[in-house]
């Protein structure tokens, strides 16, 4: 007979311990490496970016929100350049951070609740906007803004804004509500218990901002996304009261147009594209109507888009030419009327179909404005100085929480 | 000249096969480096990575990752009430879908496995698996809708006076029970089909009563059986996230992961490690029960 030579566990034991010896050593080499790009994009701060607009490069890889990249005006974008549009939508801003840190694309559609962030992470680059000559008209309470221009440089685009909207089913909601109360305040909301509709991103931590910087002003809360301990445990503890009542929390759009369709969600914050969705498959929706200005009195979170560059474009020319032409006056306006939202650029307003467009979404009523609190990245240190804000870190963290 | 490039060819092939002449451990190792390979480095090696990332942190605003060792992500998961809350529910929801699967699964194994025709016996196999032939996010999407305020659920029930589930953690139990059900049949189906005919004829010859025939031989002999199926419906559950998502409002361990994923990826692996302690200890048990004694 012959003699075993090892043990079976005993090899089995050598085999684990090599193993994570080996992924130890990986792992070192990858942080290694890392961190020198990491230092290297970040220091690039401060140029100016492309300096002279170059030839097509053929092709053009985009991450954008749904209806921003449509064939009806990306087509005419690509027989015009010769830039082929590959066009990948993501649901939400942290969606498209991740996507933007594997490389692969040019640009980015960025809410300002990621445009902070992507500059950061030294995922983007400073645009020239010499080389955008159609920036020149864009409306000028886009420009150089803190969600697109960063210590005076400027990281993007404007694209275009909008409001939150809250939007109800009419057979179920008689009287048109003009306040967030019907989500927000504990004892008016229980009336539609479970029918609620919320967003399920930490920005609603900002939407129960909005109704408490209207309805106690002892928190003296200025900015929705500027919140320190006090202000953000009240905003969190108005969420966690909504909890019970919410009927559903939607992170896709489809999501929240089956609910409101099958009559399973029937009030809540909604974008745009949900309502139109809902109007043209028949569904009975309203939302603040023109006479309310769009909005409840408390006002309302929103979003101002801005296209940015990755620093790792391997399509940087046709990048600038998209972001040329994606605020052209007829781009913009075919792209603004598409998904429901204010244009970008002043001139997009002669060429909107509906001759009241750029009225009716305010599209050049700064004041209207004042009252809509673009998403943001919180950050710790908010504007006094002092590090005593809640970071998005603790955003993140306290929604696990109040979904509970 | 030709004759010798012909010699010299053949020895180097010889040679090669003559390496493992007489060689059965490197046989065996070359035959199994492939697939070892695969699962060593692939498989397990991203455990391993999954392990190490749970100890690293991200810079708040940039979202990278930074390495070095921190205890910070499991002292969160230990210390916020919220995540035990998570994964108990999660560790409840997967109990209970066993459960019920086994309830529903012994007697239609049973049933294939010792009373059903050699066709029907074929049939029935078809259809258990059929369900497996769809998309599982269709299965999921279907019963969405079925559940929804004026889906067929409430349709079938409304004029009985009742009203189902609705969205939430009943749809959640509901749909899983459902979606791994074939997972439970088949491993029991396997271990009733093990048990000769004759010990059941044995026991009645004995004057054993049909349920003490159940209950002291067939139950016995194929309770391994239920116990490897127990381990996928409960490992399945375990790690769902789309199920939750679409028919229910709450988190589970797989959304939480999901929703930390895109900005806090060390904190998604420290989360991740939860359901493999929980299974690491599922697994313990199994194996004192002799789920692997005859696989």
């Amino acid at each position: 007979m012959r003699r075993r030579k090892a043990h079976p566990a005993r090899t089995a034991w050598l085999i684990v311990g090599g193993l994570v010896a080996f992924m130890l050593v990986l792992a070192g080499c990858g942080s290694s490496s890392s961190s020198s790009s990491s230092s290297s994009s970040s220091s690039g701060e401060g140029g100016e970016g492309l300096q002279k607009l170059g030839k097509s490069e053929g092709e053009l890889n985009l991450i954008s929100w749904a209806g921003y990249v449509e064939p009806e005006w990306a087509k005419p974008f690509e027989v015009k350049t010769g830039c082929k549009v590959n066009d990948k939508t993501a649901g939400t801003s942290d969606e498209m951070v991740d996507l933007m840190k594997t490389g692969q694309y040019d640009g980015v559609s960025a809410s300002g609740n990621a445009t902070a962030r992507l500059v950061a992470a030294g995922e983007v680059e400073p645009v020239n906007v010499a080389l955008v000559p159609n920036y020149k008209t864009v409306f000028p309470d886009l420009k150089n803004q803190p969600y697109n221009t960063f210590e005076g440089v400027n990281y993007g685009i404007p694209h275009g804004r909008g409001a939150n909207l809250l939007m109800w089913n009419p057979d179920a909601v008689k009287s048109a509500p003009t306040s967030w109360d019907v989500t927000m305040d504990p004892k008016v909301a229980a009336q539609y218990k479970g029918k609620i509709s919320q967003y399920d991103d930490p920005m609603s931590i900002a939407e129960a901002a909005v109704y408490l910087k209207f309805h106690e002003p002892s928190l003296e809360i200025e900015n929705p996304y500027e919140l320190n301990e006090e202000q953000f445990e009240a905003a969190v503890g108005l969420l966690k009261e909504q909890q019970p009542n919410v009927g559903e929390y939607w992170a896709e759009a489809a999501k929240q147009i089956q609910a409101f369709g099958s009559g399973d969600d029937e009030i809540g914050t909604t974008w745009q594209y949900q309502y139109f969705a809902l109007q043209e498959e028949g569904v009975p929706v309203a939302a603040s109507p023109a006479s309310q200005g769009f909005l409840p009195k408390e006002g309302a979170t929103g979003w101002s888009d801005t296209w940015m560059i990755s620093s790792k474009a391997k399509h940087p020319n046709c990048m600038y030419m998209w972001m040329n032409y994606i605020i052209s006056p007829q781009a913009n306006a075919e792209v603004a009327e598409y998904f429901g939202e204010a244009p970008a650029q002043s001139l997009a307003c002669d060429k909107t179909k509906n001759k009241n467009f750029c009225t009716e979404y305010h599209a050049d009523n700064p004041a209207f404005w004042k009252r809509v609190y673009y998403w943001e990245t919180p950050l710790a240190e908010c504007g006094n100085g002092e590090e005593d804000c809640m970071d998005y870190n603790a955003w993140v963290k306290a929604w696990t929480e109040i979904k509970g | 000249m030709t004759t010798e490039g012909v010699v010299s060819k053949r020895p180097a092939r010889r040679r090669f096969a003559g390496l493992f002449h007489g060689r059965p451990r490197l046989q065996v190792a070359a035959l199994l480096a492939g697939p070892s390979a695969w699962l060593v480095v692939l498989y397990l090696g991203s455990l391993v990575v999954l392990l190490i990332t749970a100890f690293w942190t991200v810079d708040a605003l940039s979202g990278e990752v930074i390495q070095g060792f921190s205890f910070e992500n499991i002292e969160a998961l230990l210390n916020e009430p919220v995540y035990r809350t998570i994964v108990w529910r999660t560790v409840r929801t997967a109990i209970l879908v066993t459960l019920t699967d086994a309830v529903i699964a012994f007697p239609i194994a049973f049933y294939m496995a010792k009373v059903a025709s050699r066709r029907g016996k074929a049939l029935l196999v078809i259809a258990v698996l059929m369900p497996l032939w769809s998309s599982y996010l269709v299965k999921v999407l279907a019963w969405r809708t079925m559940l929804s305020q004026d889906g067929v659920i409430n349709w079938a029930l409304n004029p009985l006076g009742l009203h189902g589930p609705g969205y939430g953690l009943t749809a959640v139990w509901l749909v899983l029970s459902y979606l791994w059900l074939p997972y439970m049949i088949l491993p029991i189906y396997a271990g009733l089909e093990r048990i000769p005919d004759s010990l059941i004829s044995a026991s009645e010859d004995l004057g054993a009563a049909p349920f003490t025939t159940f209950r002291r031989v067939i139950f016995p002999l194929a309770f391994p059986a239920v116990v490897a199926g127990s381990i996928f419906t409960f490992s399945l559950t375990l790690g769902d996230f789309i199920t939750v998502r679409l028919v229910s409002n709450s988190q589970f361990i797989g959304t939480v992961i999901a929703s930390s994923i895109t900005n806090d990826l060390p904190f998604a692996a420290a989360l991740a490690l939860v359901p493999i302690v929980v299974m690491i200890a599922y697994l313990a048990v199994a194996r004192k029960l002799g789920a692997f004694e005859h696989v």
